[in-house]
């Protein structure tokens, strides 16, 4: 089994075609789709990345990445982020709060696995 | 051309396009023919309740005479001429005298222009900020991405089994009718605000101010508790001018804040009040037994042939944002940007619960002379341990000029001329009175 991924998404196809691709390059995906209880999540699964989405129900992903850059176990975790807005505001916050790539949507499928193999190859 | 040069001849005009003799008005104004003759030849002022008189005797709003019709007319001219850094909007008076129409045509160019600048700021500020715009967005989004995401699959692997080939067909189907439906929500709510733009001021503080002017800041459903049972609602329900939520959600405050003032306030007992003895708030609301905010508010919503006139009305919150205006003729209320901090009602947030009273004259030549009656009092329930907010009121109520201790004021600091004035916020575009 590959590397571990953590999809952390709330759009059930997005979702799927992520796994579906993720699994194919041989990666081991979990997925969870609530921004709630995100951060506990990280920590029980421990993945070697996480796929972080935005606008996520409960918590969004920028608060889920500062609480994670807090905790030593997490501070150095690659994080990409995904969100629907490609504003310079949230590039900005996602570099501020320590996101390791940040992604717009729609986005191609050969990009999130480029990228994925770059975060955890470092 | 002086500003109070034209009132005069405004008044001469009128009286004869109505075949009225001189002496005639004069007599009817309590006044005497010669002194009226110094005012039609613009040698002597008027203003305050004789100019009241004049235009209720002659049948036109007072604003059609009066000097602040004027004021405003000038001040909208000076406007004009600041947003284009014209240090000769000092002129205004003189080109509104020499060629008015022309005049005319330029304020209601400029205020075209303003207003179309806001629906521009309203509509940046919906694109990034309305929460629906931005769930729509997110939607039609969320749905392409997927459908690339899963177009992709199908179309880029070689060996795809059947039912995971199935699986993604149903998914594109999914999401394909859910981008459809998204993007005809989004494109409805579009044209809804276009449409709901172009027909009415474009922010809810414009719809309810609007729709405030249209009843005349007075509600006669709302005076009797009969006939008050549903009548918020109805108002709020007929007004084509209350397009936003937001909107009607002021007009409903208002209203209901109203409607219990009319309560302890019957309109009968103000008017008879107000008839028998002079105006002073203060014993008024110690009559009524009611807070002097509320008795300053109750003088403000009175039908326009109250025994006091047309008085004025604004009201702030705790940050000074003016949150309720009645502008008077002769003493505009800026609709846009802050006010002149020289008012009583901003003093009056300073000095809570201390009623103010004083004599206010606004700056520039033939400014007119007002009262301005001020309170400020906390708003919502005591609580411990936590500083009250606190909302000012002040009533402005016509006066006749003479009072030497008159505080001058102004409309806003850009087309202020008054000199050294410790509360200037920027430079104005009117050279300082001496």
């Amino acid at each position: 089994m590959g590397k571990h991924v953590l999809l952390i998404e709330d759009e059930p196809n997005i979702i799927e075609a992520i796994s579906f691709i993720l699994s194919r390059d041989g990666w081991k995906v979990d997925t969870h789709s609530n921004g709630h209880d995100a951060v506990g999540v990280v920590h029980d699964k421990a993945p070697d990345m996480i796929i972080l989405d935005v606008m996520l129900p409960g918590k969004n992903g920028f608060e889920i990445l500062r609480e994670l850059r807090a905790a030593p176990q997490t501070a150095d975790l690659p994080v990409l982020m995904l969100t629907a807005r490609g504003q310079l505001k949230d590039r900005e916050m996602a570099e501020k709060y320590g996101a390791s790539q940040f992604m717009t949507k729609p986005f191609s499928n050969a990009e999130v696995l480029a990228a994925v193999r770059a975060l955890v190859a470092k | 051309m002086p500003e109070h040069s034209l009132v005069g001849n405004r008044i001469r005009q009128k009286r004869v396009a109505l075949g009225m003799r001189q002496v005639e008005l004069a007599r009817a104004a309590g006044i005497s023919g010669s002194y009226l003759n110094l005012i039609e030849h613009n040698r002597r002022r008027i203003g305050g309740k004789l100019l009241l008189k004049v235009a209720s005797v002659l049948g036109v709003a007072p604003s059609l005479l009066s000097e602040g019709a004027e004021a405003a007319f000038i001040a909208a001219l000076r406007a004009a001429a600041a947003d284009q850094n014209q240090a000769q909007a000092v002129q205004a008076d003189e080109f509104a005298g020499r060629f008015p129409q022309w005049a005319q045509v330029l304020a209601a160019t400029h205020a075209r222009a303003a207003s179309l600048e806001h629906i521009v700021e309203t509509l940046t500020d919906r694109l990034t900020h309305d929460p629906h715009m931005a769930a729509s967005l997110h939607e039609v989004i969320s749905s392409v991405t997927a459908i690339r995401a899963t177009a992709a699959i199908l179309t880029d692997t070689k060996h795809l089994e059947p039912e995971w080939r199935a699986r993604f067909q149903r998914n594109i189907g999914e999401d394909s009718h859910r981008l459809a439906e998204s993007a005809q929500s989004l494109v409805a709510y579009l044209d809804g605000a276009a449409h709901m733009d172009k027909k009415r001021a474009t922010s809810p503080q414009e719809e309810f101010e609007t729709f405030l002017e249209a009843h005349e800041y007075h509600f006669p459903t709302l005076e009797t508790q009969a006939q008050a049972e549903d009548a918020i609602g109805d108002l709020i329900g007929e007004s084509a001018d209350l397009g936003s939520e937001a909107a009607r959600h002021m007009a409903r405050a208002h209203l209901g804040r109203y409607q219990n003032d009319a309560a302890r306030m019957p309109l009968d007992a103000v008017i008879k009040t107000l008839e028998d003895h002079p105006v002073d708030p203060a014993a008024l609301a110690g009559f009524f037994n009611v807070d002097l905010a509320a008795m300053l508010r109750r003088l403000g919503g009175l039908p326009a042939n109250n025994p006091l006139g047309p008085v004025g009305l604004a009201i702030c919150d705790a940050s000074g944002t003016l949150t309720f205006r009645k502008p008077l003729p002769g003493f505009p209320i800026p609709r846009f940007g802050a006010a002149c901090p020289l008012w009583p009602l901003f003093g009056a947030l300073s000095r809570p619960l201390v009623p103010l009273r004083m004599t206010l004259r606004q700056s520039g030549r033939g400014g007119g002379d007002f009262i301005g009656y001020a309170i400020s009092q906390p708003i919502g329930a005591a609580r411990f341990n936590q500083d009250p907010l606190y909302e000012a009121h002040m009533l402005i109520v016509p006066q006749d000029a003479g009072d030497r201790d008159a505080r001058k004021i102004g409309v806003s600091c850009r087309i202020c001329s008054k000199k050294s004035c410790v509360g200037r916020r920027e430079p104005s575009i009117i050279t300082a009175e001496h």
